[in-house]
C-alpha cells in the first residue's frame, strides 16, 4: 500500500497526493488523519462531547491517552490535545471527545458553539505515557480535577467494560456537581459494579445536589475538602498498594505529588499535565529562560531577539534578512510564549514556527534549534 | 541625513523626517492588512489550489486525446495554465511565507515545494533572501540581469555582452532551469569563492528534485499514454514552455522596465526602515491589468507592493495599491506602472540597447529618478 502511495505520488510530484484528495472530500486522505463529528451533546454547562469518526489510519487509543485536534478558526488551524473520555478497544471506531469551554479560550469556546455534525477536524494519532499498564493492576486509585476528569474517565470505563474484578476508587474535584459531564455513566458504572467507588468532591457548593446519586457525593466531607492525606487513607485504605492516576489543575497534583513523594511510592504514582496555554503576564520585562533544545543550551532571557540570542549563546541558526521579510531563520518554537516584534503580538501556542530575527522570548521558551 | 531625488521637473529633497513618516505610514498599512488577514484569505488560496489541481488533472487526461490536434492544443493549455498558477500565485507566494499564518502544515513556507525544477529552499535563499533584502543593489541582489544579462548601465560593458538578445531568449526559453542555477552562482565557482562541498550539495539537491520533475513530465506521464507517447512527450514540453515564457515575461516586468532604480551598497549602507522601503518602490514596476491577468501574475503585476510587503498574501497587493501610489504621490515618488505590452517592450528594448558598447548608444537621464544618498547635507552639495 505504502509503495502504491509512493508510485503515485511520482506522478503528483512534487505535491503530496493528499492535496489532490481532500479536494474530493477531506476525509479521502491517505496519509493525513481526519475524523468527521458525528455527534455533538452538550452533556452539562459549559462542556460539549463530541463523538468522532476517524479516516482509516486511526489505530485507536489506550485509556489514558490524547490525541490533537486541529480545526480551522477564521482562516489559521489550531491544534489542541484531548483525551478521549470512551473506553479504549471499543469496536466501532469511533472516539469521543470532552471539552470544556474555557472563557478567553480559541479553540474550546469555538468547539463548543460552532461544533456540527459533518464538521471535518484534523486528528493525530492517540499518543502519551499516561495509560492503564497491562496487565491491569489490581487496585487503581484514579484522581481528578475539573476537565483532568477525561483521561480517568477513560481508564475507569475501560475497567467497567472489562468487568474489572479488583477494587476501583474514582476522585473526581469539580467547581459544583452540576459541571460533572457524563453523570449517567458514572450512575450506570456505579450502579454495576459495586467494586468501583465513585466520589465527588465540590468544595466550592458545599450543598449536596444530588442526593439520591449512587455514588459518595460529600462536599466537604472532613476539614477542607480538598485533597490531603486524611483524604487518601478514607477514600482508598489500601492506596499503597494500589497504581494511582492523578490528572487535573496544578494545585491537585501538587497536592498528590507532596504525599506520593513523603511515602516514596512516586512509582506508583501516574500523572498527566494539562495546561492551558496562558497570556505572557509582563511581556515588557525580560525574564525567564531561553532554552535552545536541540542544541541543548539555555541562556538568561535578555529581551533582544530569538536570534541575537542564540547567537550570543554561542550558536549560528540560519538567517538572512534580520528583519523578518525572508522567512530563512524560521524555526519551531516547543513551548513558551513569545512576542512578534513587528506586530506585537504574543503566542503561546506549542510546535509553532516562529521567525528567530522579529520574536522575543516573555518568559521561558524552548526554541527547537 | 537627506535622500535627494532628482526628477524630471526638478530635484526633489526628502528630509529624514520625510522618509520616516512614509515608513510609519506604509507600517500603518501593513498593519491593517494583517489584522484583517482570516477566512477570506484561506478560501481564495485554496479556491486556487483547487483550480490548480483541476486545470491539471484535465491537463494530464486530454493528452489521451492527444493525437487530435484541438485535444492536444487544450491539453497544453490546461497543463500551462496549472503550472503558471501553482508557480506563481501557489508556489512563489506560500515560499515567500505569506500564507504561515494559517498554520497550515503542508502550505508553510519551510516545506512547501513547486512544479519546477528549482529546490524550494534554493530558491528562497537566492530570492527571498538576497533579492527581497538587497534589491536592486548592485553586487548583492544577483537578481540584477541574474549575472547573464547588462539590465543596468553601471554594470561593465564587454564583447560578450554584444549576444545578450540571444542569451535573453535562451533565458525566457528555458526558465525554470535558469532558476535552478541561479544560486549556485557560478560567477563565484570560477573565481574560486565557492567551496566544493557548498557547491556539492547544490546540485545534489538539484539533481533530486529536477531528476523527478524530469521522471514525470518526460517518462511516466507520456508512457501512460501508451502509443502516444511522443505526443504527450512534446505536450509537457510545451506546457513547460509556455510556464517559462509567460514567467520570464511577468518577472522581468518587476524590476527591468526604463525608469526602475539600482543602488550601490555605500547608498544603502545603513539603511533605516524607512529608506528601505523607498529602495523597493522605487527598484520595482508593475503591470496594468484585469483580475484575471493579476492571479495568472500570481499578483507579482503588483511588484511595488509585493518588494514593500513580500510576507502578505499576493491577493491583497490590489487593494493595497491605491494607497501606494497616493504616498508616491503625496512625496513626488514615481509609481512605475503600464501595460504588459508597454513594460515588455521597454525590458526587450533595454536587453538590446545595453548589448552595445556604451558609446554608441546615448546614456538616456532616466525619466524616473537619481537617487543620490548622503550622509551630511554639506557633501551633497545642497
Amino acid at each position: 500500500m505504502v509503495d502504491l502511495i509512493n508510485l503515485v505520488q511520482t506522478l503528483t510530484s512534487p505535491h503530496p497526493l493528499d492535496r489532490y484528495l481532500e479536494l474530493v472530500r477531506p476525509t479521502l486522505t491517505l496519509r493525513d488523519m481526519r475524523a468527521e463529528i458525528t455527534r455533538v451533546r452538550h452533556s452539562a454547562p459549559g462542556s460539549v462531547t463530541l463523538t468522532l469518526r476517524p479516516t482509516r489510519q486511526w489505530k485507536g487509543h489506550q485509556a489514558g491517552q490524547y490525541v490533537q485536534l486541529g480545526v480551522v478558526i477564521d482562516g489559521v488551524r489550531h491544534t489542541r490535545c484531548y483525551s478521549p473520555v470512551n473506553p479504549e478497544g471499543g469496536r466501532d471506531r469511533h472516539i469521543e471527545l470532552t471539552v470544556k469551554a474555557h472563557p478567553g479560550g480559541v479553540v474550546s469556546p469555538f468547539l463548543y458553539h460552532n461544533a456540527v455534525p459533518g464538521m471535518v477536524v484534523d486528528l493525530t494519532p492517540a499518543d502519551g505515557m499516561f495509560r492503564l499498564p497491562e496487565p491491569r493492576p489490581e487496585r487503581l486509585l484514579l484522581i481528578s480535577g475539573g476537565s483532568g476528569i477525561t483521561p480517568v474517565l477513560s481508564m475507569l470505563r475501560t475497567l467497567a467494560a472489562e468487568s474489572h474484578r479488583g477494587e476501583v476508587v474514582f476522585l473526581h474535584y469539580a467547581k459544583s456537581p452540576a459541571v460533572l459531564p457524563h453523570r449517567a455513566e458514572l450512575d450506570a458504572i456505579a450502579r454495576r459494579h459495586p467494586n468501583f467507588r465513585i466520589e465527588l468532591r465540590h468544595p466550592h457548593r458545599p450543598e449536596r445536589i444530588d442526593p439520591g446519586a449512587p455514588w459518595i457525593d460529600l462536599a466537604r466531607p472532613k476539614g477542607s475538602g480538598y485533597f490531603d492525606y486524611d483524604e487518601l487513607e478514607r477514600v482508598a485504605p489500601w492506596f499503597a498498594d494500589a497504581q494511582t492516576y492523578v490528572c487535573g489543575p496544578q494545585s491537585l497534583m501538587d497536592a498528590v505529588r507532596k504525599i506520593y513523594q513523603a511515602e516514596q511510592w512516586d512509582d506508583r504514582l501516574h500523572t498527566e499535565e494539562f495546561t492551558l496555554s496562558v497570556a505572557a503576564a509582563d511581556a515588557a520585562r525580560a525574564h525567564g529562560t531561553v532554552n535552545f533544545s536541540a542544541s541543548r543550551v539555555s541562556a538568561e532571557n535578555n529581551g533582544a531577539t530569538l536570534l541575537e540570542q542564540a547567537e550570543s549563546a554561542g550558536l549560528s541558526p540560519e538567517y538572512g534578512c534580520r528583519m523578518g521579510i525572508c522567512f530563512s531563520c524560521t524555526a519551531v518554537r516547543r513551548a513558551g510564549c513569545t512576542r512578534n516584534l513587528r506586530t506585537g503580538e504574543t503566542d503561546s501556542d506549542p510546535d509553532q514556527p516562529i521567525q528567530l530575527c522579529i520574536s522575543a522570548p516573555v518568559g521561558d521558551v524552548d526554541i527547537d534549534i | 541625513m537627506t535622500i535627494l531625488t532628482e526628477t524630471e521637473s526638478g530635484p526633489l529633497v526628502l528630509s529624514r523626517e520625510q522618509i520616516e513618516e512614509l515608513g510609519r505610514e506604509l507600517d500603518e498599512l501593513r498593519a491593517a492588512i494583517v489584522a484583517d488577514l482570516g477566512e477570506r484569505d484561506r478560501e481564495y488560496l485554496y479556491s486556487i489550489i483547487k483550480a490548480q489541481c483541476g486545470f491539471e488533472i484535465a491537463g494530464r487526461g486530454l493528452m489521451y486525446l492527444g493525437f487530435l490536434p484541438p485535444f492536444w492544443l487544450a491539453a497544453v493549455a490546461a497543463l500551462s495554465v496549472s503550472k503558471i498558477l501553482d508557480n506563481m500565485e501557489i508556489g512563489h507566494n506560500v515560499m515567500h511565507g505569506q500564507y504561515d499564518w494559517m498554520r497550515e502544515p503542508g502550505l508553510n513556507s519551510r516545506v512547501f515545494e513547486w512544479d519546477t525544477v528549482c529546490p524550494a529552499d534554493q530558491w528562497k535563499h537566492s530570492h527571498n533572501y538576497l533579492h527581497h533584502t538587497y534589491t536592486n543593489i548592485h553586487n548583492k541582489d544577483r537578481d540584477i540581469g541574474y549575472s547573464v544579462l547588462r539590465m543596468d548601465e553601471a554594470q561593465e560593458w564587454n564583447v560578450l555582452r554584444l549576444g545578450q538578445p540571444l542569451y535573453a531568449f535562451m533565458l525566457m526559453m528555458l526558465f525554470e532551469w535558469g532558476v535552478m542555477g541561479h544560486d549556485l552562482e557560478v560567477e563565484k565557482i570560477v573565481r574560486g569563492e565557492r567551496t566544493w562541498p557548498e557547491i556539492e550539495q547544490l546540485i545534489l539537491g538539484q539533481w533530486r528534485k529536477a531528476g523527478k520533475q524530469v521522471l514525470k513530465d518526460y517518462l511516466v506521464f507520456p508512457a501512460l499514454t501508451g502509443p502516444l507517447f511522443f505526443h504527450t512527450l512534446a505536450g509537457n514540453a510545451a506546457a513547460n514552455l509556455v510556464r517559462n515564457v509567460w514567467a520570464f515575461a511577468i518577472i522581468f516586468c518587476g524590476h527591468f522596465p526604463t525608469g526602475v532604480q539600482t543602488f550601490t551598497e555605500e547608498e544603502t549602507a545603513d539603511e533605516t526602515r524607512g529608506e528601505w522601503y523607498i529602495r523597493q518602490m522605487l527598484g520595482s514596476a508593475n503591470i496594468t491589468g484585469r483580475k484575471l491577468f493579476h492571479i495568472m501574475a500570481g499578483n507579482l503585476s503588483h511588484q511595488i507592493e509585493h518588494h514593500l510587503f513580500p510576507d502578505l498574501p499576493a491577493s491583497r497587493y490590489p487593494e493595497m495599491a491605491p494607497t501606494v501610489r497616493a504616498l508616491c504621490e503625496k512625496y513626488g515618488l514615481p509609481y512605475n506602472t503600464g501595460t504588459l505590452g508597454k513594460q515588455i517592450g521597454s525590458v526587450w528594448k533595454k536587453i538590446f540597447k545595453l548589448a552595445l558598447p556604451p558609446r554608441w548608444v546615448k546614456s538616456e537621464p532616466s525619466p524616473g529618478v537619481i537617487v543620490m544618498r548622503q550622509r551630511k547635507a554639506s557633501e551633497a552639495g545642497v
